[in-house]
């Protein structure tokens, strides 16, 4: 299935749960619902025509400072999914705010995203709701705040020995 | 007490063993010495048996993320480099490709084979580096040695083509830094001749020996489903069977004109990991003779009215300012800048003057090079996507190596993320060791090829 | 000069110039710099001429402690651990910039030089060192070793 026809099967099966599709550079993009996430991702995995058995990537983005968004949720969670079967790609989103950034979690349908959703948390503090074991993947436990976050100076250490300099 | 066997005890299952009561905490890492690279793995032992690992990533995190934002599209390479460390052409060339994709333009046919001769160069080297470090852990210290002196070999072709070993910068959006010098053919033919030697004698050494075997096969395996479930792309999936290349698969580059075969296994195992490697090499080098034999545009030629033109003179006349006409002609300023220079510059860079950097003859030799230099490099100018986000994924030498570029059309990326090739199979590592000895470990561990610049960025 | 005393520097100088031929290396290997801290021990450039051929993987057995690519803030204590398991005499090579002064890296996760927590007897910059650097670095270690008083 090529990406229009992928998004415009999204769109009529999912109905107002798809926020807003889009394509750019050859990418297919769709935006979700944070309730209608799981249901999305698990389709997307079990129908046959799509077949996404991987999940290749998932990570966040900040848009605080993005111009013309700063005002919009705070957080979008990006998922990439890949097809063996069919050879295709897909990005899906989903948009969250920052005093509520918590997304349902995926490691059930995907293990791998056991990782990559503790280093989501570890570098931009949005949570995972069923996560098993939500701790810090690369930063140590000491170490507050989130240093992706676009308001995390890139500066600004947390030795655990030594000077803070 | 009832006499324990051996076999009794390696299990913990007799008396004196402590059977039953509890089970042993041993942590490895992050400062081991039989593994390279720094993670930490903390094992549950039930006497030799590994029953429960869990791994502890992030000592290596140097904010690769982060860093990218801080500064101009072109700023980020030599972050790239760093990731993985073993192969950094690739992540070069991955980087650039993203960009190119958010700006929308393509670059020259001669520069896409410079990408791909530089890119399976570095494919060798990285393979080499691997089975080297992990036969070495297995106490096979003179494979290692071999693997090293052969990799030497390449770095000297890298070093001719990049003018550095290992931390190269060598990509540049929209091109690359500078052409192939002139005889790369055949310093590559000579260097892929001793290659092509270390590696018969490393099949010799290792490939059917017995110990070496003994404590490859049928360890650290994981199944097909298991694999892809973990999104493990690269050596280890096509050694379980699978054979997704994104070479093959999503060809970019010129690899669609490029004739090479996948290499797979169906076991899963660490052997199996170990001859897809050894295989990959092989087809690597095939591709990276196709390649110069196909590549576009011959040697340069350096002359000016059919004279050659010393550097020198030229260098002089513009300190002068004696710069009318110097635009048009084409001399080089070799050797200082060989390989960047300008016929070389036109024909392994887009034309595109809002994103690639002039030659330096044009930034020094005519007040329009030296404005558009300035516009690429100042603060605020420099080279501006329109909004936009865009993924590319390349094959690295450990799997798909992804870039998530978000563009919010100023001059610096507004997030760049790197979907690491050696992270899902670090994640699957306890999987991997969990029901098997202690000792099993170390060449589990070696078989990924975890790097740690790449897996903690 | 009394006879005694004559005896003993000749002694030191006997002894500085075994221990600077015998080095047993540590390599706290982190980043990329231990790309080329294999190159260097391999057989292109081949440390072992200088005597230091051989690495001890454990920190009781080894005297000079190479710290080779970048000690990130979370690495930090485990190298201070490292290092104070070391036994007398020791001493400590800076492999690179990042482990010189940061270097490469200036933000929240690098230490900025690991002399903030241990000392350092040889810094050698580059990112990463060639081989040849990393030699020279070797020799000035060895003068100092040889020329510093001998404890035993
Ligand atoms: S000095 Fe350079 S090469 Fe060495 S670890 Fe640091 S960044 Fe890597």
């Amino acid at each position: 299935m090529d990406g229009a026809a992928m998004l415009a099967e999204l769109r009529a099966r999912f109905g107002s749960d798809v926020v807003e599709t889009h394509e750019h550079r050859g990418d297919h993009t769709a935006v979700v619902t944070r309730e209608a996430l799981r249901r999305v991702l698990a389709w997307c995995r079990d129908e046959p025509s799509l077949a996404f058995e991987m999940l290749t990537d998932l990570t966040a983005v900040d848009y605080v400072k993005y111009p013309g968004r700063q005002d919009g949720p705070r957080f979008e969670v990006v998922y990439h999914l890949y097809s063996l079967t069919h050879n295709h790609r897909l990005r899906l989103k989903v948009r969250v705010d920052e005093d509520d950034a918590l997304v349902p979690t995926a490691v059930d349908l995907w293990p791998i995203a056991d990782w990559f959703e503790r280093e989501v948390w570890d570098m931009f503090g949005v949570r995972f709701a069923g996560h098993p074991d939500l701790r810090r993947l690369l930063m140590y436990e000491e170490f507050v705040g989130h240093p992706l976050r676009k308001d995390y100076p890139i500066d600004r250490r947390q030795p655990l020995i030594g000077p803070a300099s | 007490m009832a006499q324990t066997t051996q076999r009794e005890f390696m299990l913990g299952e007799g008396s004196g063993t402590g059977s039953g009561s509890q089970n042993l905490r041993v942590g490895v890492g992050p400062a081991h010495p039989a593994m390279h690279g720094i993670i930490r793995i903390t094992t549950e032992l039930d006497g030799e048996v590994i029953v429960k690992a869990d791994v502890e990533i992030g000592y290596l995190h140097r904010a690769f993320e982060k860093d990218c934002e801080e500064g101009g599209y072109n700023n980020a390479i030599p972050f790239t480099d760093r990731l993985n460390y073993v192969s950094p052409l690739i992540n070069n060339f991955g980087y650039c490709a993203a960009v190119e994709k958010l700006l929308g333009i393509g670059v020259t046919e001669r520069c896409k084979y410079i990408r791909v001769i530089m890119s399976e160069i570095s494919r060798i080297c990285d393979h080499l580096t691997c089975i080297g470090a992990s036969a070495m852990e297995l106490g096979a210290f003179t494979v290692f040695l071999y693997m090293i002196k052969a990799r030497e070999f390449l770095w000297e072709l890298v070093e001719d083509v990049t003018g550095a070993r290992l931390t190269i910068s060598y990509g540049r959006v929209g091109g690359v830094k500078a052409d192939l010098p002139d005889g790369f053919a055949e310093r590559t033919a000579k260097a892929f001749k001793e290659t092509r030697e270390v590696l018969d004698e490393v099949h010799r050494l290792l490939t059917g020996n017995r110990i070496f075997m003994d404590r490859m096969i049928g360890v650290g395996a994981l199944s097909r489903e298991e694999t892809i479930a973990y999104a493990i792309t690269g050596p280890l999936l096509r050694a379980a069977g699978v054979p997704y290349d994104v070479r093959r698969a999503q060809p970019y580059d010129v690899y669609d004109r490029l004739e090479f075969e996948i290499p797979t296994q169906k076991d899963g195992d660490n052997y199996s990991r170990y001859l897809v490697r050894m295989a990959e090499m092989e087809q690597s080098m095939r591709i990276v003779e196709q390649a110069l034999a196909m590549v576009p545009g011959g040697p340069i030629n350096v002359d000016f009215e059919g004279r050659p033109v010393d550097p020198a003179w030229y260098v002089d006349r513009g300190k002068q300012g004696k710069t009318e006409g110097l635009l048009l002609v084409p001399i080089t300023l070799s050797p200082n800048l060989l390989g960047s220079e300008r016929p070389a510059h036109e024909r392994i860079n887009a034309h595109d003057k809002r994103v690639v950097l002039p030659p330096k003859e044009t930034t020094y030799g005519s007040i329009e090079g030296l404005m558009n230099h300035f516009m690429l490099i100042m603060e605020g100018n420099g080279i501006r996507p329109p909004r936009g986000e865009a993924y590319v994924a390349v094959e690295g030498a450990n799997g798909e190596l992804g870039f998530y570029v978000v563009s919010d059309g100023t001059d610096r990326p507004y997030r760049v993320r790197c979907r690491p090739p050696c992270l899902p199979p670090m994640a699957a590592l306890h999987r991997m060791i969990e029901g098997e000895m202690v000792a099993d470990l170390i060449p589990t561990f070696g078989s990924v090829n975890m790097i740690g610049g790449e897996l903690d960025r | 000069m009394g006879l005694g005393a004559f005896f003993t520097s000749k002694l030191d100088e006997a002894i500085g110039w075994a221990r600077k031929y015998s080095i047993f290396q540590y390599p706290f290997v982190t980043a990329c710099c231990g790309m080329e801290y294999m190159a260097t021990a391999c057989s292109h450039y081949d440390i072992d001429r200088f005597g230091a051929g051989l690495p001890r993987f454990s920190p009781r057995q080894a005297d000079v402690l190479f710290v080779v690519g970048t000690i990130s803030h979370k690495m930090a204590p485990v190298l201070k651990r490292v290092y104070d398991q070391m036994t007398e005499p020791k001493w400590v090579v800076a492999f690179g910039v990042c482990t010189c002064t940061g270097g490469f890296y200036n933000n929240y996760a690098t230490v900025q030089g690991i002399d903030t927590i241990i000392p350092v007897d040889v810094y050698i910059p580059g990112c990463p060192p060639r081989p040849e650097s990393v030699i020279d670095g070797l020799m000035k270690l060895q003068d100092r070793i040889a020329a510093q008083a001998q404890r035993y």
